[in-house]
């Protein structure tokens, strides 16, 4: 088991005072348009402080709470979606259709490689044919980030299952005459609710910030106001897209803390290759 | 073993007998296990309708509308119209947008990486920092647009210690935050956090025996990256480059949150078909798309060629 020194060797004074500068200098650079936005959207006159901003956050642009909400139900349904579609596909691939995997893995990761703004070229004509079946309420964004989740759910809900032995506990259910859905909610759920727990939250939190496709099929989510707020009132704006953001942090590290337990650390995924909401 | 496989070993015995019998118990087996069979597969269909309905026909659409006119024939305008003027030199902004953004992304992030993994594991200061590289790289979107112009714009925090410090007048020092060289500094905020998310993993990966070996065998820090570490991570750090030139290459948010007008790069150019979308030409918008499909389809079997090297010393 190797502790404070991943790759090894000496810890020399060197070393840790390049890592410091390291830290400073890039995480800086990273850190330093946070600390504007605090300071800008907390900006007096001159170079004094108030908090006008953050106290008319709901006031200023009647149409931001209805974004807001918007974006909720959204991330809500979202979820939902991957719960009953994603999950439950994995599970059943993992016991019953193996050979199914590769292909699974491989959709589920394509929404990486395919730009957002690519798939929303397509995506005008497919909702003007569905919309007969599925309305044209804005909740209908939810197909579509349905898709865009898959890699990071799919990522998250693999490292659990993975961590776990399903088929021999699949089979020790059924032998002991459990039926399809009682080994999955009873058996199979329980013991990934971890990973189902971060692909929930990866999903929130990429919904939340979700721009391409809803600008671009003229839905009003949070971003869409945001970016329109942006044009009237910058301080409010930047005060909205500070708590945003903040609010993924604290989602983010909330998962990062209370998963994985001491087995398996490292795959509580936080989520890694491709972007996807810029 | 699976259990559909245990059942089917179970019924191998009957395979023998003699096949057309309907009422035959073999042949009913047979029957038996070939639905269930199907079963199993038929238990992922919803997954694959689903997806196919809303990424496989969108992007066919995309595909298909590439090589028709703008009355559905078919037709290689629009393709053409790609290779011209405008459209090329935004698309040749944007490759080189990405490939910029992705050498300052990658060696920024990967000292970061490093940085971060020199530290405790399981503290809390690394977890916050991938906390926070998760937030920017990936949910970031218009809300980096803004961070950087509270940074960096007309009357951003540093324009103004700027102003103040070097008494400079206000519009003499923001005009670069609207060229590329502005959208390759705000682009930096994402590409950075996602090379260490990229690349934690393979650094994390670095066995501490091999940096002993080298020490013992009297190698220096020199020694050891060039001839151990440096090349055992070069095949996944090209691969993260890779990856985050297909990022910058597919952001759309925070570039079309901050030019509003103007398209200098692809995706900007697609908005501005698609918004005037009766009017004008959404046969050229899936002639633009198009053509960033068959960039990241190149970069990403690049990809998949590095990934196989890199792969080798994975420590299982």
């Amino acid at each position: 088991m190797r502790k404070y020194a991943p790759s090894g060797g000496r810890r020399t004074w060197g070393r840790i005072l390049f890592r410091w500068v390291v830290l400073i200098c890039v995480g800086g650079y990273l850190l330093l348009p946070l600390l504007s936005m605090a300071e800008f959207s907390t900006r007096g006159a001159g170079w004094s402080r108030n908090f006008d901003a953050w106290k008319h956050i709901w006031t200023t642009d009647p149409l931001l709470p209805g974004a807001i909400e918007l974006s909720l139900e959204l991330a809500a349904l979202t979820v939902v979606g991957m719960l009953f579609l994603l999950a439950p596909t994995m599970v059943w691939v993992q016991l019953r259709a193996p050979k199914m995997r590769r292909i699974v893995e491989f959709i589920s990761l394509l929404p990486l490689t395919i730009p957002a703004i690519v798939i929303v070229v397509g995506l005008a004509p497919v909702y003007r044919h569905l919309s007969p079946l599925i309305g044209q309420s804005p909740l209908v964004l939810a197909f579509i980030y349905l898709v865009l989740v898959l890699p990071y759910a799919f990522r998250s809900i693999d490292a659990s299952l993975r961590s776990i032995d399903v088929e021999t506990l699949a089979e020790a259910a059924r032998g002991l005459g459990a039926s399809w859905p009682q080994v999955f909610f009873r058996i199979v759920v329980p013991n990934i609710r971890q990973g189902l727990l971060s692909a929930a939250v990866l999903s929130i939190a990429l919904v939340l910030g979700e721009f391409t496709i809803s600008s671009l099929l003229a839905y009003d989510t949070l971003q869409v106001e945001v970016n329109q707020l942006g044009l009237t009132n910058a301080a409010v704006s930047v005060a909205v897209a500070l708590a945003a953001l903040v609010f993924g942090f604290v989602l983010l590290f909330i998962v990062s803390s209370v998963g994985g337990g001491r087995r398996r650390r490292k795959q509580v995924a936080l989520p890694a290759e491709g972007g996807s909401n810029q | 073993m699976t259990l559909s496989q245990d059942a089917s070993l179970a019924e191998t015995g009957g395979g023998s007998a003699a096949p057309g019998l309907g009422a035959h118990p073999a042949a009913r087996r047979r029957l038996r296990k070939r639905a269930k069979g199907a079963l199993n597969y038929l238990g992922t269909m919803p997954f694959l309708v689903y997806v196919g309905v809303f990424l496989f026909w969108p992007t066919y659409l995309v595909v298909s509308g590439a090589f028709q006119n703008n009355h559905g024939h078919a037709s290689l305008a629009n393709i053409r119209q790609v290779g011209t003027g405008n459209h090329l030199h935004a698309l040749w902004e944007t490759i080189q947008l990405s490939l910029g953004t992705a050498i300052a992304g990658a060696i920024l992030g990967g000292l970061l990486a490093w940085a971060i993994a020199e530290g405790n594991p399981n503290g809390v200061f690394r977890r916050m920092l991938l906390s926070m590289s998760g937030v920017l790289a990936q949910f970031g979107g218009v809300m980096l647009a803004f961070a950087f112009l509270a940074t960096y714009g007309y009357t951003g925090l540093v324009t103004k210690l700027l102003q103040t410090a070097f008494k400079l007048s206000p519009f003499s020092t923001a005009n670069w935050i609207y060229t590329l060289f502005g959208l390759g500094v705000v682009y930096t905020f994402f590409q950075i956090p996602l090379m260490v998310l990229i690349f934690l993993p393979s650094l994390d990966g670095l066995q501490p025996q091999w940096r002993e070996a080298s020490d013992n065998l009297g190698g220096g820090l020199w020694a050891y990256w060039r001839h151990v570490a440096g090349p055992i991570l070069a095949p996944s750090f090209v691969g993260a480059w890779l990856l985050l030139f297909v990022n910058s290459f597919s952001a759309y948010a925070t570039a079309a949150s901050l030019l509003s007008q103007g398209s200098p790069i692809t995706p900007l150019e697609i908005r501005q078909y698609i918004e005037s979308e009766l009017s004008v030409n959404t046969g050229l918008a899936k002639s633009l798309a198009f053509t960033m499909v068959v960039v990241v389809i190149i970069v990403m079997t690049l990809y998949a060629l590095v990934q196989r090297r890199a792969a080798k010393w994975k420590v299982k």
